[in-house]
């Protein structure tokens, strides 16, 4: 074996352990920041942590009204985006011919989702909180929110509306069926696991966003659950991050605290999300 | 009878035509969005720019909006911003792309199995929470290693930004690289190749253009990020290249904005837009490069 040979299977070797250990790194670094969150906070979780308000005393300092702020938030967000969203997509997928409108829509689409969510902010703080004089409220967050989903609801459910196979609606069509009831009783039945899993992963994108509601002005003092859309609100991640931003020791634990509940809920839906996926494939039938 | 049935018919393609209608407006209203912020971005600013000349915010090197005397030079808050890009590019880049080739060149199905989820479950994870992360975990761990940093300072900003668009990159060019077609990895292992020559010369450069998007869509990310740089960047607006002082980058002034209670009409709320309308300028400008890559790129294996 000539030592040139020798020398270029060294370095594929070496290449190799270097592209896996840098792998492993990113496993790595969940890992350690999961660990230090869970140290950190898990001594102040409690059933008092979750029923209290906010509080200048770290030992009663609860997050109650974020929590409450946040389903709040994410109902009315689900309620704005999901009928706009799957309409945009069932238009986008079954109706609109190709030209220049819906290339315009699609273009405008793939922009809107790389937009920074605080760009969104602005837009919520100008239009909702002071054009249309909603103030601070759950509406103004929650339709800020929603506009902010929207992209990401818009592009999986045309993707799960794609996935169903042509011959389905033709043999509908030859039954004589309109393109409406095609629409409603076989392609959106067929597609709604696809349709679903979307709809959690844009929620649970909605749930940790921060810097859209801090825009609107939300990171106020709130000792109480909302009672209506026009009550004003405070969010989990909202809570988490003015507890993170103050300098004390202790507050920076009660948002290790908060990030948990955050992070356990996040798992919950995108668990859930994964179960919709698995159950769906294993049941298609074509 | 056939009256009937007409008029039966007549009404079901009203109703088609209704709900076709129906639908195209709800579509049009992501268009309406755009428009909004563009309308929005553009109005606000239009009334600073009345007051400060574009050419004193694009290139003053001075940004003290908020305290007397005024000054309103941008340069600062995008040194801060592209700061933390280079130091989050530095990190992302290098991991994610190593970690995209073993994903796609030598990981077992198992392998991939756990590392696949592990990079959702890291692209998941909201930012307040790598802010988060930042503060507490990595900079005491830089003021360790430097006793010169500060506590908020560029590098953990850049760090943890750089961990936060890693799964990115990471899972977009494991994408373009799986995209190329298994053939030329054969031929080229058929000449007697090594797996790393095979990597480096036949599979990175095939897939070029998809991982240049993935960088280009992971760094206008990164200019985007909010939370993560508030809270570990700091509020000090500076012209500065050295990662271990404390900076301020556009996203974290609009924040530090809002958190005051500014009034509307004021120059102070006005500069918002203005930093807001240059931020959306930079990111649209890099996603519309990136989807220019992208579409040169679909053309190549069809």
């Amino acid at each position: 074996m000539s030592s040139n040979l020798k020398k270029r299977k060294f370095i594929a070797s070496a290449f190799k352990i270097t592209c896996m250990s840098m792998t492993w790194i990113c496993v790595l670094l969940l890992a350690v920041m999961l660990y230090h969150v869970t140290i950190e906070g898990l001594p102040w979780l409690s059933w008092q942590f979750l029923d209290n308000f906010p509080s200048r005393f770290p030992a009663k300092a609860g997050i109650k009204s974020a929590l409450w702020g946040t389903v709040w938030l994410i109902s009315f967000s689900a309620f704005f985006s999901i009928p706009l969203g799957v309409a945009a997509a069932i238009y986008l997928e079954e109706y609109a011919k190709p030209g220049r409108l819906s290339t315009l829509i699609e273009i405008n689409i793939a922009n809107l989702a790389g937009v920074p969510s605080i760009v969104y902010g602005i837009l919520g703080l100008a239009i909702f909180v002071r054009g249309l004089a909603l103030g601070r409220s759950v509406l103004a967050g929650s339709l800020t929110l929603s506009l902010l989903v929207l992209p990401v609801i818009i592009i999986s459910s045309r993707e799960a509306i794609r996935a169903v196979p042509t011959s389905l609606r033709q043999a509908a069509f030859a039954l004589g069926a309109t393109r409406w009831q095609t629409i409603r009783h076989h392609v959106l039945p067929t597609a709604l696991p696809g349709i679903l899993t979307g709809f959690i992963l844009a929620l649970s994108r909605a749930m940790g966003e921060t810097a859209p509601l801090v825009m609107l002005g939300a990171l106020t003092y709130v000792a109480f659950t909302p009672e209506g859309p026009m009550d004003a609100f405070t969010a989990l991640p909202i809570q988490i991050f003015n507890w993170a931003s103050r300098p004390q020791e202790e507050f920076h634990q009660l948002a290790a605290a908060g990030i948990i509940v955050l992070l356990a809920v996040l798992i919950i839906m995108n668990g859930s999300a994964i179960l919709i996926r698995h159950r769906s494939l294993r049941d298609k039938k074509w | 009878m056939l009256e009937d049935d007409l008029k039966k018919n007549w009404r079901k393609q009203w109703r088609e035509e209704c709900v076709k209608i129906v639908l195209l407006l709800c579509a049009l209203i992501s268009v309406a969005a755009t428009i909004g912020i563009i309308f929005v971005l553009v109005k606000e600013s239009f009334a600073f720019f009345i007051q400060v000349s574009p050419w004193e915010f694009l290139f003053g090197t001075n940004w003290s909006p908020l305290l007397m005397p005024r000054s309103f030079g941008v340069l600062p808050l995008v040194c801060g911003t592209f700061l933390v890009v280079a130091g989050a590019s530095l990190i992302a880049i290098p991991v994610g792309l190593t970690a995209a080739i073993y994903l796609s060149e030598y990981a077992s199905p198992r392998a991939r199995n756990i590392v696949k989820p592990v990079l959702e479950v890291l692209a998941g994870i909201p930012t307040v929470v790598y802010g988060y992360f930042a503060l507490t975990f990595i900079s005491p761990i830089l003021q360790f290693l430097f006793p010169s940093a500060q506590v908020f300072n560029a590098a953990s900003a850049a760090i943890v930004v750089g961990i936060m668009i890693l799964p990115m990159v990471a899972s977009l060019c494991d994408d373009s690289l799986r995209a190329v077609p298994d053939s030329l990895r054969q031929g080229a292992y058929a000449v007697g190749a090594t797996s790393f020559e095979v990597s480096t010369r036949i599979v990175v450069p095939g897939a070029l253009s998809g991982i240049m998007a993935s960088f280009v869509l992971a760094l206008s990310r990164a200019i985007g990020e909010t939370m993560a740089v508030t809270l570990a960047a700091g509020a000090t607006p500076k012209l500065t290249l050295n990662p271990l002082e404390s900076i301020q980058t556009m996203t974290a002034y609009i924040v530090q904005v809002s958190l005051g209670d500014t009034p509307a009409g004021t120059l102070e709320y006005q500069t918002i837009f203005a930093v807001g309308l240059l931020l959306f300028a930079i990111t649209l400008g890099s996603n519309l490069i990136a989807h220019q890559v992208l579409g040169k790129y679909r053309e190549v294996y069809q």
